[in-house]
């Protein structure tokens, strides 16, 4: 829109079949790109060309293309969803690269994310965390008036900001021990501020931190590259919160009672 | 074949028809819940939220997603926020109200008794997300937060900063994930629907693809809701995700579903506008803008000053000139046509003159940056990271584009297709915005489908139909699996030399010319021969390199784009045949200076459109509209 200039790049690319094929890095040239595009609209013009040779396109997730639906994400030139801090691949425009720049792009990588193709990787892992825990037991169509359940401005907009996450993986990708550290406080963070949130509270720090580590996810030590690569700015302080919370339910916690009810 | 189209709207009084039905509807006993299997396809708002409570009620559920995790279905998108007739602000709001605005808004082609239950169900929505824990923006005291938004006087509208869609999808999907959890809901993404499996006339299952290992699967059910989305990426560029489809909806259509006012598309007027050749998709900037943002272009003809040196008097802020009483909350049809035509006339801005400004100066001078920067930050940070520009220093820039489909399989009260045991929900259906959707109601809708419609009919379904045990190893399955492995293996054969993307573009750019925001006769009519003439070459010369039998990310491209191109052409036919002008529908030839000229005479109806098979020219039934309540009145927003 700006009317930005065109530029060429070297893309050193990922390409791996399957899930048990070995990858390799392979060179493309990706030209004539306009510095208007966003980084994935660079890869489809590669991939047009891809397959008008009759090659395969490189696979990657993408969907929204708006930066929230967290399904796009790889590295590039080590760094998860590349050079913009706060900005997922999608919303990354090849205005922030140089003429006849190289670039290196490979999937995100850590145990629990099995690669499917190219720099397609499973994240199914992230939905069994949230599936242990990651919920208010709130059945439908009894809720009581909205209304009567306040909630201090400062608590709800802080529970916002540790919702806001995107589930995308860049802090696992980030991190050197492959935590999901950030992930999952944030989903903790966000439930443990709410006055909704509180029956099972202490269940859930216990369930979801263990799930978290039962997938093969790494320990956290704090080195905050999780932070500084996620693109929605969740704040290292959720992982602190998590602590706290998984600290007190497991000091605290109560054997489950086996009694039946009673009529 | 006769008309299948009974609406099946309950009697009486529009405020108790609901209460009436729910309490006739028949029920299924807990125990006997557990016996039945119903399939969801698509796990958005609509689906998400009817997989949960039907989980949550002891149904089995099978959830289906093309999406590697429900998660990211495209509901997550939408940023604005979600109506409900709470009336917290005590400025007048109620049931009724609500009501009145989404038929006027929908400019009298909705159906009554679906947006009453609507309206009526709204504020049980917003106590359901609140206590799942969506994060809502509150007041200082703790209470909710509401804004305004388009085609409303009154502040209803709930929000989650920027982001509302996502914190709702989440708050769904959360629920939802307990019930996988608790072994209720089973959940199959990166499946594609690729079938419906039709016994004894009635919905049995799906027939889908694995995405990962390319594997036809069979899945069988006493029920199957479609709740698939929308289509506009017909048009390839639109504000909808990469992988929203008409596939699921379309193999539904084919196989009986009729597909209701198929041409109904909504032009959302607040989109970044295009820059270039390569674009893939276009970013809506949300309608709440227009709270404190002012729509203008430059006065003269190709004034191509920059904004900060075009004085206050040389600026045309057309929609308050043109609509003082909503102003730049003008409802998105009227603002999208407006825009269009400053554009037309030669004053649109940036360099490819299709674009207008959106600007915030004055609520920046009036409310502080900071203020600003509270409500709309992360639009703006958006907006700067797309186009380079910082909108709180110079005028946003906007053009409308495709959005959401009013149109959409055809559903009884009931939410029932016309197949037997086939529902449909949220944004697949057709039938609660008329011709033009309002802001915040498509949240609304897809959730009210999900936690509140669904139960009631589908276990009203379920309690009254006698349904013979089937296994998917029914012939009816054999036949429709083998057809589907059929139609893969013919996409593979072709080995043409055009890529997937280039027929996807040409037929977009058909579409957007002629089947768009202004619509006519000839343009419809050529539109019409050039289609076939995609079809055609598409079947002949597409290229998918790679095989079938794992990811292929061409194939499903493909088979997507072959969808469209079908539903296109009906698209158009469509367009033709509604000769009046409504909502988003606008067919230049019925206007009177510029507005929408409807013919409630001859066209106050839904058109549903019946599939009679390959190259067949469908048969296009008609769901006559009363409206009782509403009286049909020119909608006029001056």
């Amino acid at each position: 829109m700006s009317g930005g200039k065109n530029i060429n790049l070297t893309l050193k690319v990922w390409r791996q079949k399957g899930p048990k094929d070995q990858g390799k890095f392979v060179e493309l040239q990706a030209k004539n790109v306009s510095e208007d595009a966003s980084f994935l609209e660079m890869l489809d013009a590669v991939n047009e060309e891809l397959v008008s040779k009759g090659d395969e396109p490189i696979a990657f997730d993408h969907d929204c293309r708006e930066g929230i639906c967290g399904a796009c994400g790889f590295v590039i030139d080590g760094e998860a969803h590349g050079p913009q801090r706060g900005t997922t691949v999608c919303q990354l425009h090849m205005r922030n690269f140089k003429n006849g720049e190289t670039l290196t792009i490979e999937p995100f990588r850590a145990s629990p994310f099995p690669v499917i193709k190219d720099l397609m990787v499973n994240r199914s892992a992230f939905d069994r965390i949230i599936s242990s825990g990651g919920f208010i037991s709130q059945n439908a169509g009894n809720a009581v008036d909205a209304n009567a359940i306040l909630v201090p401005k400062a608590d709800a907009d802080e529970a916002m900001s540790s919702a806001t996450c995107i589930g995308c993986g860049a802090c696992v990708a980030a991190c050197k021990n492959a935590s999901a550290a950030l992930f999952t406080s944030a989903k903790i963070s966000h439930m443990a501020l709410l006055p909704q949130g509180q029956v099972e509270r202490k269940e859930r720090a216990m369930r979801m931190v263990g799930q978290m580590d039962a997938e093969g996810f790494g320990s956290c030590t704090t080195t905050g590259a999780c932070e500084v690569a996620c693109p929605k700015d969740i704040q290292l302080t959720n992982i602190a919160r998590m602590n706290r919370e998984f600290f007190v339910a497991q000091t605290t916690k109560r054997e489950k009672h086996k009694d039946g009810g009673a009529g | 074949m006769a008309n299948k189209l009974d609406s099946k709207i309950p009697s009486g009084p529009i405020e108790s028809k609901w209460t009436k039905t729910k309490f006739n509807y028949k029920l299924v006993n807990p125990a006997n819940k557990r016996k039945h299997t119903v399939i969801v396809v698509g796990t958005g708002l609509a689906g998400g939220a009817a997989a949960a409570t039907l989980g949550e009620l002891g149904y089995k559920v099978k959830a289906f997603c093309v999406h590697e995790s429900p998660r990211r279905a495209h509901s997550v998108a939408a940023q604005g926020g979600i109506n409900a007739a709470k009336n917290y602000q005590n400025d007048g709001d109620s049931t009724y109200r609500l009501f009145y605005d989404t038929v006027k808004g929908g400019d009298f082609r909705a159906r009554e008794a679906n947006v009453y239950r609507l309206a009526e169900v709204s504020a049980n929505i917003i106590d359901q997300m609140v206590a799942q824990g969506v994060p809502f923006a509150r007041e200082y005291g703790g209470t909710l937060a509401n804004r305004s938004f388009g085609g409303a006087q009154v502040s209803r509208t709930f929000y989650a900063r920027g982001q509302t869609g996502q914190q709702l999808l989440l708050g769904a999907y959360s629920e939802m994930m307990r019930q996988v959890d608790s072994k209720n809901v089973e959940l199959y993404s990166r499946r594609e629907m690729l079938d419906v499996v039709v016994i004894d006339g009635k919905a049995r299952g799906i027939i889908v693809r694995n995405l990962l290992t390319g594997e036809i699967e069979s899945h069988e059910a006493d029920a199957v809701v479609i709740a698939s989305g929308g289509y506009s990426n017909v048009f390839f560029l639109s504000t909808n995700a990469m992988n929203c489809a008409v596939t699921a909806a379309w193999k539904a259509h084919k196989r009986g579903a009729y597909f209701a006012n198929p041409c109904y598309t909504q032009i959302h007027p607040t989109c970044i506008p295009v820059h270039g050749e390569n674009q893939s998709k276009l970013t809506l900037m949300s309608e709440s803008l227009r709270n404190d943002g002012r729509v203008w272009v430059p006065k003269a003809v190709g004034d191509k000053r920059h904004p900060s040196q075009i004085p206050e008097n040389e600026r045309d802020y057309y929609l308050e000139r043109v609509y003082p009483s909503f102003g730049n909350l003008a409802p998105r049809d009227v603002a999208s046509r407006q825009a269009k035509y400053r554009c037309d006339e030669g004053r649109g801005v940036n360099e490819s003159g299709k674009a207008v400004y959106l600007d915030f100066a004055d609520s920046i001078k009036r409310l502080g940056e900071d203020k600003i920067s509270e409500r709309y930050g992360n639009l703006f940070e958006m907006y700067e990271k797309i186009t380079g520009q910082n909108p709180y220093k110079q005028p946003m820039m906007i053009y409308p584009a495709p959005h959401y489909t009013m149109g959409g399989l055809w559903v009884d009260y009931n939410l029932e297709s016309t197949i037997p045991g086939l529902f449909v929900a949220g944004e697949a259906n057709f039938s609660d915005h008329g011709a033009n959707r309002l802001g915040a109601s498509a949240l609304m809708q897809g959730l009210a489908d999900g936690y509140f419609v669904l139960p009631y009919t589908l276990g009203n379904y379920l309690g009254g139909t006698k349904l013979e045990k089937v296994t998917n190893t029914h012939d009816a399955f054999k036949s429709a699996a083998d057809g589907v492995k059929n139609e893969i293996s013919k996409l593979m054969n072709i080995k043409g030399n055009r890529t997937v993307d280039s027929f996807h573009k040409e037929l977009g750019n058909i579409m957007w010319e002629y089947c768009g925001m202004g619509r006519n006769e000839a343009g419809l009519k050529k539109a019409l021969q050039e289609i076939p003439k995609i079809k055609e070459e598409f079947w002949n010369n597409v290229r998918i390199p790679g095989d079938a039998n794992y990811l292929n990310v061409e194939l499903e491209k493909a088979g997507r784009v072959a969808d469209f191109i079908e539903l296109g052409e009906l698209m158009c036919r469509d367009a033709l045949e509604r000769k009046e002008s409504c909502g988003g529908h606008y067919r230049e030839e019925y206007q009177v200076d510029g507005e929408a000229k409807r013919d409630d005479e001859n066209f106050c109806h839904v058109a549903a459109w019946e599939y009679t098979g390959d190259n067949k020219p469908s048969v296009r039934h008609q769901e006559e509209l009363t409206f009782e309540n509403v009286h049909l009145a020119t909608r006029s927003y001056k």
